[in-house]
């Protein structure tokens, strides 16, 4: 029994609704959003230092016993989530500051941020299935607002496609909860581990299985569920894509592998094996959307589906290598996304367009975010010594241990697409003849850069650092490989 | 019972695909409410359909019709009471912006080459 495991949820919740009562007073605004969130991250520190110190924590509501009440948990991989989560929205809103607009900071723009990271975060601890699409909810409905606050025409015509995808895929959850309900008779995720580990999973459980990849899937994007993601992701502005780039998918990622870790371990060559395949396929459907555009949110926003086939193929291969790569590597994902996003944003900014044949000298005019920028691509494309390298490597020994070597190749020669990917970008902004740029005076290059810059050299020190995560992630892998830990921190208390 | 409910929820899922595939935003919109519904049917049914056990746990009786669906379908139905009022007005601002609600005439990718 534990309390501190609620803060990181609820403290953004709170300053959500204070910063309600504040709405034509900008200033107030942000730094009330900037403290609690430097709260929430304070707490979610001293949290997962006590996750690591005593093991997974677990905390039913009401003081219920735990079948019965709601549980949340938090072991090693959600309390990492919600770290890394905290600190990406804290440089994500330090960005806003210059780059969202008075207009869209007094229309709530902050609180539907906390509202939103309040889901999220309650997405990543709770030990309830029913509580997991709540707070889905919670965060979608966050996220609509997001995608629509401003009211341009694209951002009205996309977040159609956006809203009908979801609100179609939730009520597809609440069925498929309805069944597992059906089939299990609790939606409490340790006491399902259980039953579904008693009964066996037979076929009825396999089709459960495979319609909650379906749910999650079409939230996380992978592949044949990934359609409506470019075009959605691209509308609002840049701040809120880094926010859904390096987030909303990784909530999908995190419930995929959380149940096909908890639950459905005992039909591996039917789910797993389906997983597999889809993570593959997501990476190649990625790889050709990367190369396909030249225009710079299209590519990016491409990598993410690349990024979410890697760390599936990882959690797919259910064993130690796969699972540990697969947990370096999400983190990974989302610091480099978050800092990738943000920069070519800048990029965006200063040249006034996305599309990179209208682009190029800017190495003459900003050296600095040029060379920010390279070493964020190499850390994407996973150059040791940078952070993306580690996990790749892990996945791939563990795709070799678990004789998927064919899969691993793809992966590997996914990278190189991902570089290629990345420094046309490179090669099309900042090398060539100056074009014609639009002098924005109203652009503060400085409060820009400082965020996005601290985001590089924050996975620059997780990419040299990795020696001394290692504890960290093999705690994470090592709960999702022993469904026992997790069970017995929730039933025996 | 049950084999009733089950062609019920399959009609509105029907319903439901058929008028969230058409054109008019408005449709749309009753098309998620429909598909909602059927959700909530489904928790409903899926928690047993049980006659005449008493709703409530009280001392000496063992048999009793199980809360936790009716809780459940309790919270979904909030939730898309919610979803369906954005939905209703965000679609609106989308109508008076482009001025059609015609999702064929929406289409546009006018940034991409």
């Amino acid at each position: 029994m534990i309390n501190l495991l609620l803060l990181p949820i609820i403290l953004p919740f709170f300053f959500a609704i204070i910063l309600l009562f504040f709405k034509e007073k900008i200033v107030v605004q942000r730094a009330l959003t900037l403290i609690g969130l430097a709260l929430s991250l304070v707490s979610s520190f001293i949290l997962m230092a006590k996750v690591k110190a005593d093991g997974v924590q677990a905390i039913t509501l009401g003081s219920w016993p735990a079948p019965f009440g709601i549980t949340m948990v938090s072991d090693m991989l959600s309390v990492l989530l919600v770290t890394t989560s905290l600190v990406i929205t804290f440089f994500v809103v330090w960005y806003s500051f210059a780059s969202i607009g008075h207009e869209r900071e007094r229309h709530y723009y902050y609180p539907a941020v906390l509202f939103m990271l309040t889901g999220i975060n309650g997405a990543f601890t709770t030990g309830d299935i029913f509580n997991m699409f709540v707070f889905f909810e919670v965060l979608l409905m966050a996220s609509y607002v997001l995608i629509v606050l401003g009211g341009e025409k694209k951002q009205l015509r996309e977040s159609i496609k956006y809203v009908l995808v979801n609100v179609i895929s939730s009520a597809l959850f609440v069925i498929t909860i309805a069944l597992l309900y059906a089939v299990i008779g609790t939606v409490n995720m340790a006491d399902i581990a259980v039953k579904v580990a008693e009964v066996g999973q037979p076929g009825i459980l396999t089709v459960i299985a495979i319609l909650f990849l379906l749910v999650f899937g079409i939230k996380g994007a992978i592949f044949p569920l990934y359609f409506w993601l470019p075009g959605s992701y691209a509308a609002p502005p840049m701040p809120v894509l880094a926010l859904f780039g390096a987030l909303l998918t990784k909530v999908g990622l995190y419930a995929i592998t959380r149940t096909y870790t908890l639950f459905f371990i005992h039909n591996l060559g039917v789910t797993h094996e389906l997983l597999l395949i889809l993570s593959v396929l997501t990476i190649i459907a990625g790889c050709i959307g990367a190369l396909a555009y030249f225009d710079l949110k299209q590519i990016m926003i491409y990598n993410i589906v690349i990024a979410v086939g890697v760390i599936l193929f990882g959690v797919a291969q259910m064993n130690d290598n796969g699972m540990t790569g697969a947990m370096y590597y999400l983190v990974h994902d989302m610091v480099i996304k978050g800092a990738l996003f943000l920069l070519i944003g800048i990029i965006i900014a200063i040249t006034g367009t996305s599309n990179l044949r209208k682009m190029g000298g800017l190495m003459t005019t900003h050296a600095p975010l040029g060379w920010m920028y390279l070493i964020a691509a190499f850390g994407l494309a996973g150059i040791p010594p940078l952070s993306g390298f580690a996990g790749k490597l892990l996945i791939t020994k563990g795709a070799f241990e678990a004789g998927n070597a064919w899969g691993s190749i793809i992966m590997l020669v996914s990278s190189l697409i991902v570089l290629l990917s990345v420094i046309r970008i490179f090669v099309y902004a900042f090398w060539g003849e100056p074009k014609l740029q639009k002098s924005n005076k109203k652009m503060h290059y400085g409060t820009l850069m400082a965020p996005a810059v601290l985001l590089v050299i924050l996975s620059v020190a997780y990419g040299v650092g990795t020696e001394w995560l290692v504890p960290y992630m093999t705690d994470a892998s090592d709960v999702l490989l022993n469904p026992s830990t997790y069970i017995d921190a929730v039933l025996k208390e | 019972m049950e084999f009733i409910m089950a062609i019920v929820i399959g009609v509105l899922f029907m319903a439901a695909v058929y008028l969230i595939l058409s054109r008019s935003l408005l449709r749309v919109i009753l098309g998620t409410g429909l598909l909602s519904h059927g959700a909530h049917l489904l928790i409903l049914t899926m928690g047993g359909l049980g006659g005449t056990s008493p709703p409530v746990l009280a001392d000496g009786i063992t048999d009793y019709a199980d809360p936790l669906p009716q809780a459940l379908i309790l919270t979904a139905i909030v939730i898309s009471f919610g979803v369906t009022a954005f939905i209703v007005v965000s679609f609106y601002r989308t109508y008076g912006e482009h001025g059609t609600d015609n999702m064929n005439l929406m289409k546009g990718n006018d940034e991409h080459d």
